[in-house]
């Protein structure tokens, strides 16, 4: 084969406590995509942030074009041709989306005005349709990316790494991405795709690397790879891809949404009349595109957030509009952003577990807080969930992602839970952890709660749910049992589609 | 380049001795500009201390400016605790010598209740010129510090209308002040001094009630929650409206109660807001921001504070210095102050 | 018709260093940098001004080095604040007020020698007023069409964003708070030089506090500036000619400004005009929190 146009040669980088990238050697050659595949904390960020100079590897070399780099910015990193296309895009929301390309490389003057034919010529060789002139906040999670992967064509870039591209787009969101990508590597880029869905890296990719735990456990052509063989080398054991729900003892109705209308906090309309039913020991998974009512549906069920219109009971009892109240009446919500919502990060694991109940006997006696009794209820909770603390009087930000989940849950799901609102519940967890959030889920359900899981990983609510409903501008489809539908039926609903009557483009 | 590398765990005694380092570096600059004035800045330090810490007549100075320091500083923690920057403390001074005057003047009371009565009265006072802000915030999500700011100027204006007009003492002529206190009125001192030690007591309660408060009630564990992560709060139902009005009820009402002291303690009649209370609202921030959010610790920071006023007090006398020198003093410690916070929770390093 | 005449130029008078200030006050929120210290900076620029232009003793020194000097002293005090709050990531509405004190407080100490001295050379006011609005004007169309304006909107929008494009969001933020810091200086220029030619403690008497707000009332937009001080002159104006007119006390006139700063922000506040700010202000930057 020619000569590989990146070449990484044992790149280690340390950090306290962990090599995050151990003696990593790969290359890429003109032409080809090559997938780098990894579980979260295998080292594939470490080594995307090394490529795009944040970080300096401790030893080990980059070769570009057979040429030693030393990447010392992003800047210089698009500089050298090696483009990023990051998993959360960076850009300025209020600007227009060529205002956000001509930042850094427009002239003097009119600098936007000027780069947007550049953009509709490059949009149009590779069918990368931007509208220059829209402002970004109004684009999606798909278009976004676009925008980013525009700027790096528009720097001319040789290599574009896509850090987990498809993580919020939809099956069919993802297949226009790969038809781009297919452009992109006949014109003679070389792609770097990361990802840990494997369909996606089998069907997109000529080769791919596999890296454990800061090393490269095997680098194959993707022609030789299957879907248990690169699992098994991303997590060590065979694993399986069973579902994990058991079948469910379902009860009574427990959660019974009619109409509901809500808006969201710009105003806009964000739950057009949407209705479901709830039953007691029931997993109903809510899939879609994040911004497309999710948040909204969550807050108004958390009392967070007032309906506009509609009805929501439980129990039969039309719900109260607040959150202590709610909680009161057995609604656990474990929200999305741990660190801005779930947890106050500066007060400690016993402060953090008492958020709930610090005013109510035992943890407090009338106005008093009772500290010995906040400390005995903080021991019981960390030894139940196994949350690794030094001790229940550590600052909550000293912990880490998992085991602050885990004292979330340890707070929302002891007690008297019947309605669990579980929001993105393992995004950003390892391994074991996502396991254990699962398995408490899936064993509340049993006790007879009630889970509603709102995900934007496919696979998850496809694993765990019992029916799965779509939201899509605000508006529900579904819920349809797991058994009786698909992912590409799912997929086609995401995106406003209709499976009834298949489209043949749904982009258009 | 400086770079800041964060520590999760500092040491447990950084943030003293950073607080400490931020106050010499202040005196330093102070001192500077005191060169620039064309003093001597260690003589003028030197007159600042003998003066004060090492003389009768100057301690009881000091003890007189720390009773208002010390009230007004024990609300403001409380309030930068849950995020609401009260900058307005003046203003809620002036506010509560207003309705402590207005008992006062104008109410006939038995004499034993004069003195709790106008308290009541002050502290509202300050509560309600604090509310205003507190209310536009949560309600509207206007800035509290610009409001509080503003409402300062207005309450300022406020005090010259009434004791220009309406409430003009008979034996003022040239002069604008209201009538004497009747003796009833007059907060008790310590014999030979001005030392109003009622107030005094009262600020050293409030100081412990309110630690209290925040460790111990659940109150306080709301108040924390609001102020270090309103997110938490919303989500957990903790209503942040009503923990930031019942905050400005607490902080207002506190600089409502000095202002009570400064009229029955000491001047025993509602005078010229610049005279009545001069920046002791600015003063009690840097009060309050070193005390790091610990009632009780204004306890230390309250006389620290009120040394450093009785001595620039000094200076305008000994050296015939503009009283803004206290201006100069509060603003270089407040900026050495924040700007020094970063150095409890990082390390410096030089270079890239 | 020469009332409304009068009025109309009084209000340009007043309305001159309120629009100074608020546009230097723009250029760094949109940067993403607050700074609430315009009112120490505005002092310690009058007094830098009036002190060159009170010279040698005479009381005639050279204006335009007066002027230069009101700005560089603005832009000094500026940069302290540029230090403590991107530098130093500490609070910056809490800088701000220290700032104020700090820049009040040297002005009126230093400018003690200074009370009740006379300057014989009184410039006009109209080409101040002309290059406020001129600068409004620039300012508005930088914003919109050039190369810096987008940078320096995208480091108050989202600093990340400019910082992984290779633009040097600390730099931009100090550069244009000491953009801020000039206009502040030159707004105190105005008002001992040209709008009452003598320096007195405290003649800027909650000018800068004004000019801060009426950065919120007129959404961060450097040509609704133009309007938004005019209006507030006329009111200043106002408060004059009514005075001892009515039989309104003088003091609801003199805490009128005040009072209408409050009304203003609660407007801007029932309006959701807070929607406009820049996204990141009051938001230190630092590397590595994407």
């Amino acid at each position: 084969m020619s000569q590989p146009l990146l070449e990484l040669r044992h790149i280690t980088k340390r950090f306290p406590g962990v090599v995050a990238n151990d003696r990593v050697s790969l290359e890429v050659y003109p032409g080809e995509v090559l997938a780098l595949l990894g579980e979260n904390g295998a080292g594939k960020s470490t080594l995307i942030s090394i490529l795009y100079g944040l970080y300096r590897p401790d030893e080990g070399e980059i070769l570009l074009e057979g040429q030693p780099v030393r990447i010392a910015s992003p800047v210089h990193a698009l500089r050298l041709g090696i483009g990023l296309v990051p998993q959360h895009p960076l850009l300025v929301n209020r600007h227009t989306v060529a205002e956000n390309l001509a930042l850094g490389i427009g002239g003097s003057l009119f600098p936007a005005q000027r780069i947007a034919p550049l953009i509709e010529r490059l949009a149009h060789t590779y069918g990368l349709e931007v509208d220059p002139k829209a402002p970004v906040y109004g684009l999606s999670p798909g278009e976004k990316q676009r925008v980013e992967i525009v700027r790096a064509l528009l720097r001319g870039v040789k290599v574009l790494v896509l850090d987990e591209p498809t993580s919020v787009l939809t099956p069919q969101e993802a297949q226009s991405l790969f038809r781009v990508m297919r452009e992109l590597r006949s014109a003679g880029k070389s792609l770097i795709f990361i990802s840990h869905k494997l369909e996606e890296v089998l069907a997109i990719s000529n080769r791919c690397t596999v890296l454990r735990q800061g090393k490269v456990v095997g680098s194959l052509p993707t022609a030789e790879a299957s879907k248990p063989t690169l699992a098994e080398m991303m997590v060590g054991r065979s694993v399986s891809f069973e579902r994990k729900r058991s079948e469910p003892r379902l009860g009574e109705v427990l959660l019974e949404v009619e109409n509901l209308r809500a808006r969201s906090s710009r105003g806009l309309s964000a739950l057009r009349g949407v209705s479901f039913q709830l039953r007691a020991g029931e997993v109903l998974g809510i899939a879609g595109v994040a911004g497309n009512g999710q948040s909204e549906l969550v807050e108004v069920l958390a009392g967070l957030r007032r309906a506009e219109g509609g009805r929501v009971v439980l129990e039969g009892k039309p719900i109260a509009a607040n959150p202590a109240s709610l909680f009161e009446s057995g609604v656990a919500h474990i929200p999305e952003d741990r660190i801005r919502m779930g947890t106050v990060p500066t007060m400690t694991v016993a402060e953090n577990l008492a958020l709930r109940e610090f005013h109510k006997p035992p943890l407090a006696k009338g106005f008093l807080r009772d500290l010995a009794a906040c400390e005995r209820e903080a021991w019981a909770k960390v030894q139940e969930y196994a949350v690794a603390t030094p001790s229940v009087h550590t600052p909550a930000r000293l912990l880490s992602g998992g085991n602050i989940q885990k004292v979330i849950l340890a707070r929302e799901l002891s007690h008297r839970a019947k309605l669990i609102l579980a929001v993105h519940p393992t995004y950003g967890l390892d391994i074991g952890a996502t396991e254990q959030v699962h398995k408490v889920l899936l064993g509340k359900t049993y006790e007879g709660a009630g889970v509603l899981l709102v995900s934007e990983d496919l696979e998850e609510l496809l694993s765990l749910s019992d029916r799965i409903a779509v939201l899509h501008h605000g508006e529900l489809k579904g819920p349809f049992r797991v058994s009786q539908t698909s992912r590409e039926e799912i997929g086609l609903l995401m995106m406003g589609g209709d499976p009834g009557r298949p489209k043949q483009d749904a982009q258009h | 380049m400086i770079r800041l590398v964060p520590e999760p765990n500092p040491p447990r005694y950084r943030a003293l001795w950073v607080t400490l380092g931020a106050i010499l570096v202040a005196f330093v600059i102070a001192g500077t500009v005191f060169s620039a004035y064309g003093v001597s800045p260690l003589g003028a330090y030197r007159a600042m201390l003998e003066g004060t810490l090492f003389d009768p007549k100057g301690l009881q100075e000091v003890f007189r400016r720390t009773i208002p320091l010390l009230l007004i500083g024990v609300g403001l923690t409380l309030a930068f605790r849950t995020q609401f920057f009260n900058i307005g403390a003046e203003g809620q001074v002036l506010l509560g010598a207003v309705f402590a005057a207005g008992v006062a003047l104008f109410v006939p009371l038995p004499a034993a209740l004069t003195l709790p009565v106008m308290f009541v009265a002050g502290a509202l006072g300050g509560a309600f010129w604090c509310l205003i802000a507190a209310g536009l915030k949560s309600r509207l999500g206007v800035n509290e510090i610009l409001t509080t700011l503003m409402l300062n100027y207005v309450a300022q204006y406020m005090v010259i209308y009434l004791i220009n007009g309406p409430w003009k003492g008979k034996d003022a002529r040239g002069y604008i002040y209201s009538d004497q206190f009747a003796a009833p009125a007059r907060i008790p001192v310590i014999p030979g001094t001005d030392v109003h030690w009622p107030t005094l007591l009262l600020g050293i309660l409030l100081a412990l009630a309110l630690q209290f408060l925040l460790a111990r009630t659940t109150f306080g564990y709301a108040m924390r929650v609001v102020g270090e992560n309103p997110g938490a709060a919303r989500y957990a139902g903790i209503s942040t409206a009503r923990v930031v009005l019942l905050v400005a009820l607490l902080t207002g009402g506190a600089a409502g109660l000095a202002g009570v002291g400064e009229v029955a303690g000491i001047h025993h009649r509602l005078i010229e807001p610049l005279q009545l209370s001069s920046g002791y609202g600015f003063t009690a921030v840097i009060v309050a921001w070193l005390a790091r959010g610990n009632p009780a610790l204004v306890l230390l920071t309250a006389p620290l504070m009120g040394t450093i006023l009785a001595g620039g007090d000094l200076l305008k006398v000994s050296l015939n210095m503009p009283l803004r020198v206290v201006d100069v003093f509060s603003g270089v410690m407040l900026m050495c102050l924040i700007a020094s916070e970063v150095f409890v929770r990082n390390r410096v390093r030089w270079g890239r | 018709m020469d009332e409304i005449l009068n009025a109309f130029a009084r209000a340009l008078s007043f309305g001159t260093p309120l629009l100074l200030a608020s546009l230097g006050a723009i250029v760094n929120e949109r940067a993403g940098v607050v700074n609430l210290g315009v009112e120490g900076m505005m002092a310690v620029g009058a007094l830098a001004g009036f002190a060159v232009a009170y010279g040698s003793g005479t009381g005639d020194g050279n204006l335009f080095l007066a002027v230069l000097a009101a700005m560089g002293a603005g832009t000094l005090a500026s940069l302290l604040h540029a230090f403590v709050t991107i530098t130093l990531q500490a609070n910056q509405f809490v800088s701000g007020l220290a700032l104020t004190m700090l820049g009040v407080g040297v002005a009126g100490l230093l400018g003690k020698r200074f009370e009740g001295l006379p300057l014989f050379n009184q410039p006009p006011e109209l080409p101040f007023t002309i290059l406020a609005i001129g600068l409004a004007l620039g300012l508005a169309l930088a914003f919109r069409v050039t190369r810096w304006g987008l940078i320096l909107r995208s480091v108050g929008e989202n600093p990340a964003a400019a910082d992984a494009l290779g633009i040097n969001v600390l730099g931009v933020r100090y550069l244009a708070v000491g953009i801020g810091g000039a206009m502040a200086g030159l707004a105190g220029a105005f008002l001992s030089l040209v709008y009452r030619p003598s320096w007195t403690d405290g003649m800027t008497a909650g000018l800068g506090w004004i000019a801060v707000a009426l950065v919120i009332f007129v959404g961060w937009s450097p040509l609704r500036a133009i309007f938004g001080s005019i209006f507030f002159g006329l009111l200043y104006y106002l408060q004059f000619r009514l005075q001892g007119q009515s039989g309104i006390p003088t003091e609801v006139f003199a805490s009128l400004p005040y009072l209408l700063v409050i009304l203003v922000l609660a407007l801007s506040g029932l309006r959701g005009q807070q929607g406009n700010a820049p996204e990141s202000l009051g938001k230190p930057y630092q590397r590595g929190e994407r």
